[in-house]
C-alpha cells in the first residue's frame, strides 16, 4: 500500500526545484565562484573577477604577514573562548538553578531569551550608551557607587582601555539565554527517580550534580559548545555598530572580511575562504570531543 | 518527594533574579531616557522622566528627520516575503525528501546539510556581482532592490526549514495520506490539503525564525539597501547612530522605536518565539 502511493515520482521535481534552485544560486555556485575569485584579481565590488593574481595564491601569502588578519584570528580565538566558558557557562549555572525552583521558571525562561529576538544593531547602540565615557550607564553608576570621583567627574574610558571587554560583554550577554533553554530541555530529560535513588543513598546535591547531572547532559553541552565555536565566528552586527572599522585593535575575522569587500575584493574573498575553513576545522574538533562521550547517554 | 523550602531557596532565586535584571534593565533605562533631554540624561540617567522631567522632544526630532514608517514597511515587506517563500517552497522539498524514494535522493541530502555550512561572507562577493548584472542593486525602483535582500535571505533560511520540516514531516502518520491517495488526491492535493494543514506548528516555527533573521541581519543590508528610500529598519538604525553621534536623546528614542514592535509580539508570542529559535538550531 505504502509503496505505490510514493510510486508516481513523474512530478516531484516541481516540488524540489525551488527550493534547491534558491540554494543553487545563492549558497552553492557563490561558495564555488567566491574560492576562485580569491585567486584572481577583482577591481570593483560587482564585477567578475579579470585575471589570475601573480602567482596564484598571492592574496594567502599577503595573509600570512599582514597585522591585522593576526589580530582579527587573535581576538576572533578570544571571543571563542569566551563564548563558550561565559556563554555556556552561565547558561548551565542558571539552568541548574531554575531546574530546582518551581514557581517563577517560566518567567525566568521569557525574561532571559528576550535579548536574542532583538537586533543585534539596536543592542550594539545601547552598549554604546552603557559604556558611554561621557557619563554612560556604567560610568554614572560608579560615580554614583563613590568608586569615581564626582566632584572630579572622574570617568573611564571603556572602549579605549578595555575594548574586548566591552565589545564581548554584550555578545556573550545576548546569547545566555539561547544556550539556557537548551540546557533546560536537556534537563527536563534527565528521569527523576535517578535523583530520588541517590537521595535514599546520601547524595549530597553537589554529588547529584555531579554523577548524574553532568554526564548526562553532556550531549546537550556538545551541542551548545559548537553552536557557541560556529556563531563566534559569525559574529557581525554588534561589533560593527559599537566598533566600527575594529577601533581599538578589536577586528574579528568577519568584521576584517567586511572592511576589505570595497578596497579589495579578491583578497575579502580570501579572507571569506578562511572563515569557512576554520568553521569547519572547529566544529569538526568540538564534534570530536563530544562524540567520545556518547556513552553516558540513556 | 517533598522539597524542603529553606535558605536555599532564597540564594537560588537572588541569583536567578540578578540575571534577570541584567536583561530587563537597559531596555528599561533606554525607554526611560528616552522620554529625557540631554541634560538630565547627562545628570542622572536612572532618574525617573515624570513631571517636568517628561518630555516628546526625542520623539518629534526624529519623527521629524528620518522616515521611520518608511523604513518599517520596508522591513515588513522584506521579512514577511521570506518568511512566507520560506514556509511555502522548504514544506515542498521536505515533503518529497520524506515520503519518496529517488536516485539523487543521497545527493540532494548531503548538499541540504552543507548548505548550513556556508557562512553569508563565503558567498556575498558573488552574490552581489550576480544580483549587480540582473539590475535589481543600485536600482532607481526600491521593489527591485528590496528583492535584491528578500532572494538571499530566503535561500539562506532554506536547509535549516527543510531539515526542521523534515524531522517533523517523518513524525506524521501516513495512514492519512493514503486515504487522501484513495480517494484520488494527485502529489499536489495530497500535500496542500494534508500535510500542509497538519505541519501547522512547525510551520510558525519556521516562519518566526526566518522573519525573526531577517528583520535583524543588518550585513545583508549593508550590501543592499543603500539610498534612504530603500532602509529597513536596522540599516536606518544604523544610519542614525552614525550621524546622531552625542544626540543621547536621539539615540535612545530610536532604540526604544526598534525594540518595543519586537518586545509586544514577544510577550504574546514568547512560547512560539523561543521554539522557532532553538529547533531549528539543535536539529541543525
Amino acid at each position: 500500500m505504502g509503496a505505490s502511493i510514493y510510486k508516481n515520482k513523474k512530478l516531484i521535481w516541481v516540488f524540489l526545484l525551488p527550493a534547491f534552485l534558491f540554494m543553487l544560486v545563492y549558497l552553492y555556485y557563490p561558495f564555488v565562484q567566491n574560492i576562485l575569485n580569491s585567486f584572481q584579481h577583482i577591481k570593483y565590488l560587482g564585477t567578475a573577477g579579470g585575471e589570475w593574481n601573480t602567482p596564484w595564491y598571492s592574496n594567502y601569502v599577503k595573509l600570512l604577514g599582514d597585522a591585522k588578519m593576526k589580530t582579527a584570528l587573535k581576538n576572533t580565538a578570544v571571543t571563542i573562548a569566551a563564548t563558550i566558558l561565559g556563554q555556556v557557562g552561565i547558561a548551565l549555572l542558571l539552568a541548574l538553578l531554575v531546574s530546582n525552583i518551581k514557581a517563577g521558571a517560566g518567567f525566568f525562561r521569557t525574561v532571559y531569551f528576550f535579548p536574542i529576538v532583538i537586533s543585534a544593531t539596536a543592542l550594539g547602540l545601547l552598549f554604546n550608551l552603557v559604556f558611554l565615557y561621557d557619563k554612560g550607564m556604567v560610568n554614572q553608576f560608579l560615580q554614583f557607587a563613590g568608586y569615581l570621583d564626582r566632584e572630579s567627574n572622574q570617568l573611564i574610558d571603556w572602549k579605549a582601555k578595555y575594548a574586548m571587554f566591552t565589545m564581548l560583554t554584550p555578545v556573550i550577554w545576548q546569547y545566555v539565554g539561547f544556550y539556557f533553554v537548551i540546557l533546560l530541555t536537556g534537563l527536563s530529560g534527565i528521569p527523576a527517580d535517578l535523583y530520588e535513588a541517590a537521595t535514599i543513598d546520601g547524595g549530597s546535591k553537589w554529588q547529584q550534580v555531579r554523577f548524574i547531572t553532568l554526564p548526562l547532559l553532556v550531549n546537550s553541552i556538545g551541542t551548545c559548545v559548537i553552536l557557541a565555536v560556529t556563531g563566534a565566528l559569525k559574529v557581525f552586527d554588534l561589533p560593527w555598530t559599537m566598533f566600527v572599522n575594529g577601533m581599538s585593535g578589536t577586528w574579528l575575522t568577519g568584521t576584517y572580511m567586511y572592511s576589505k569587500v570595497y578596497s579589495d575584493v579578491d583578497y575579502a574573498s580570501a579572507i571569506a575562504v578562511v572563515i569557512v575553513i576554520l568553521g569547519v576545522l572547529l566544529s569538526a574538533a568540538a564534534n570530536a570531543v563530544f562524540k567520545q562521550k556518547d556513552d553516558y547517554q540513556v | 518527594m517533598k522539597r524542603k523550602i529553606g535558605p536555599g531557596y532564597a540564594v537560588i532565586y537572588a541569583f536567578l533574579s540578578i540575571w534577570a535584571l541584567t536583561t530587563i534593565f537597559p531596555l528599561a533605562w533606554s525607554v526611560m531616557n528616552s522620554f529625557k533631554d540631554k541634560k538630565r540624561i547627562y545628570s542622572n540617567s536612572f532618574s525617573l522622566p515624570v513631571g517636568d522631567a517628561f518630555s516628546l522632544d526625542n520623539y518629534r526630532n526624529i519623527f521629524a528627520n528620518y522616515n521611520i514608517l518608511r523604513a518599517y514597511r520596508n522591513s515588513f515587506i522584506i521579512s514577511g516575503t521570506v518568511a512566507a517563500a520560506v514556509i511555502l517552497f522548504s514544506g515542498m522539498a521536505a515533503y518529497i525528501l520524506c515520503r519518496y524514494t529517488f536516485r539523487t535522493k543521497a545527493l540532494l541530502t548531503l548538499l541540504l546539510y552543507a548548505g548550513m555550512m556556508f557562512p553569508i561572507y563565503s558567498t556575498i562577493i558573488p552574490v552581489m556581482r550576480m544580483q549587480a548584472a540582473w539590475g535589481i542593486v543600485n536600482s532607481p525602483s526600491v521593489a527591485k532592490n528590496l528583492l535584491s535582500v528578500i532572494l538571499p535571505q530566503i535561500a539562506g533560511n532554506m536547509s535549516f526549514a527543510i531539515i526542521v520540516l523534515s524531522g517533523y514531516i517523518r513524525t506524521l502518520p501516513v495512514e492519512l495520506e493514503e486515504a487522501a491517495f484513495l480517494e484520488g488526491c494527485n502529489m499536489f492535493q495530497t500535500y496542500f490539503r494534508v500535510v500542509f494543514p497538519l505541519c501547522k506548528p512547525s510551520m510558525v516555527t519556521v516562519g518566526i525564525f526566518s522573519f525573526l533573521w531577517s528583520y535583524n541581519d543588518l550585513f545583508t543590508q549593508m550590501f543592499f539597501l543603500r539610498t534612504k528610500e530603500n532602509w529597513a529598519i536596522t540599516i536606518l538604525l544604523n544610519n542614525i547612530a552614525a550621524k546622531e553621534g552625542v544626540n543621547y536623546g536621539a539615540l535612545f528614542s530610536s532604540v526604544t522605536l526598534i525594540v518595543i514592535p519586537v518586545l509586544v509580539v514577544y510577550m504574546f508570542l514568547n512560547k512560539y518565539i523561543i521554539k522557532g529559535m532553538t529547533v531549528g538550531a539543535v536539529k541543525g
